[in-house]
């Protein structure tokens, strides 16, 4: 098990987003979290990324809490923890977030040369094979606004993973892509789960999840609603609510 | 013609020294001055915003003369003392750090929210943030307006005539009273020219330098 959620909340002025939410996610497993817009899905995402902060519930990262739940309030980790639970997760956001004035070389060896102190050559060499295993090996100069939506987000999945992540986590991946690249990215996710992350992954987007995850999370109102495997999930849904969102997938 | 025009010159040097000496002085120190400004802007910290306010309403309400004549022979009156070289330089770095503070408060504050998620979900500090991901991108933003007020400054040097420096106008306008020409004034003239065609030029390498990316 590489990421464990047990029983997170979180309001923003008072008006609750997440409410008792617990999920695992194990080895090279894929997870897809599901809902409509508004269901939370993305605070959960910022809340395991810690860039919200949760006002209760425990998370942990391959085994270190990044926060635990003492009964009243959930306490943080240490800063000197933070940067080895950090190293431990990715993120690709939705519109990517790439930097601009790096060229796509530099975006992926930033972090890990002036963060994490990797040597220049080795962060390099690192950045190459990722760059090789998404086909990416002549965009390595270019940049960020040089690329198309497909390959932005190829190259922001490869700086996520140039810290070797256990867990990857994707917002929204297909949101930001045309039809036809989303089997693309289908075969990218499954790569990273092969390499043995843990990938967590959002979307609305039912077909992408049907042909990604593993397991399905549905999500309503800040809460889970349904856990299943996928099989499972799409054989016999009973819930109305799951029945309205997944319409015609079914 | 000729021969005026060079007898006039060691004047005009010495003056076009003194220029150039409150130009560089103001923009080496009221830069980075501007930066922290901005940066305490943006600060949590409620007084210290209120201050910022306070003093960057002032320095843009009021004449940079009047903050000149205000330094130089308004204090000494409650006792607070200072040459007039210093007097002018301080007026003209509090004043020029107001201005460029929210000139880099408007290109902090252009940047996306994402480019800080990104850094933070990277393990980046917030000093890396601001070092590696904002303030390159700032400065590709602010450079045009920097330019501006970077041009404003060479004319503004000229108001330090107040308190009796030897500038360039100073120069000028001594020998076009002493000798009752117009050529002084006209030599000062295409000098302030020729120092804003100069920087014209220097900031549109600077762009050209940061428009390898959008």
């Amino acid at each position: 098990m590489v990421l464990s959620v047990q029983g997170l909340y979180k309001s923003f002025k008072g008006k609750p987003v997440l409410e008792d939410v617990s999920f695992e996610l194990g080895k090279g497993e894929i997870l897809a979290i599901i809902g409509r817009s508004g269901a939370g899905k993305t605070t959960i995402l910022r809340c395991v990324n810690n860039l919200v902060k949760c006002d209760r519930g425990t998370i942990q990262v391959d085994g270190m809490y990044l926060c635990k739940d003492d009964g009243e309030k959930s306490n943080y980790a240490r800063q000197a923890d933070m940067l080895k639970i950090r190293k431990k997760l990715g993120l690709v956001f939705q519109n990517f977030n790439l930097f601009p004035h790096m060229s796509v070389l530099e975006n992926i060896v930033e972090a890990p040369i002036n963060v994490f102190g990797t040597p220049k050559k080795d962060a390099e060499q690192k950045a190459m094979q990722l760059l090789e295993m998404l086909e990416l090996e002549d965009k390595v100069s270019s940049y960020p606004f040089e690329l198309s939506g497909g390959q932005k987000q190829r190259v922001a999945i490869a700086r996520a993973c140039a810290l070797n992540p256990m867990v990857m986590c994707l917002d929204e991946p297909t949101s930001a892509l045309d039809p036809e690249l989303r089997e693309g990215i289908a075969v990218t996710i499954e790569k990273l789960a092969q390499e043995g992350m843990g990938v967590l992954l959002i979307t609305h987007d039912m077909s992408f999840a049907k042909r990604v995850a593993q397991r399905i999370i549905f999500m309503d109102e800040g809460q889970i609603v349904e856990e299943r495997s996928k099989d499972e999930f799409f054989d016999n849904i009973e819930n109305q609510r799951v029945k309205n969102f997944i319409g015609d997938y079914a | 013609m000729i021969d005026y025009i060079i007898r006039l010159m060691p004047s005009m040097l010495s003056g076009l020294q003194t220029t150039l000496e409150i130009f560089a002085i103001t923009l080496i120190v009221s830069i980075p001055l501007g930066i922290l400004v901005a940066i305490g802007r943006q600060s949590k910290i409620k007084p210290l915003v209120a201050v910022l306010q306070v003093y960057i309403w002032v320095m843009r309400g009021t004449p940079l003369l009047l903050q000149i004549v205000f330094i130089f022979f308004g204090l000494p009156i409650i006792g607070i003392t200072f040459d007039r070289y210093p007097a002018a330089l301080i007026a003209f770095i509090l004043n020029y750090a107001a201005y460029f503070g929210e000139i880099f408060r408007g290109g902090i504050e252009s940047i996306d929210k994402g480019q800080y998620d990104a850094a933070k979900v990277l393990g980046f500090t917030p000093a890396k943030t601001f070092k590696r991901i904002i303030l390159p991108q700032m400065i590709k933003i602010v450079l045009p307006s920097i330019a501006n007020e970077v041009i404003t400054l060479v004319k503004d040097t000229a108001l330090v005539y107040v308190v009796g420096l030897g500038e360039l106008l100073r120069a000028g306008k001594i020998a076009s009273n002493r000798d009752a020409s117009l050529t002084p004034l006209v030599m000062v003239g295409v000098l302030y020219l020729v120092l804003t065609a100069l920087l014209t030029v220097v900031f549109q390498k600077l762009e050209e330098k940061y428009a390898y990316y959008q």
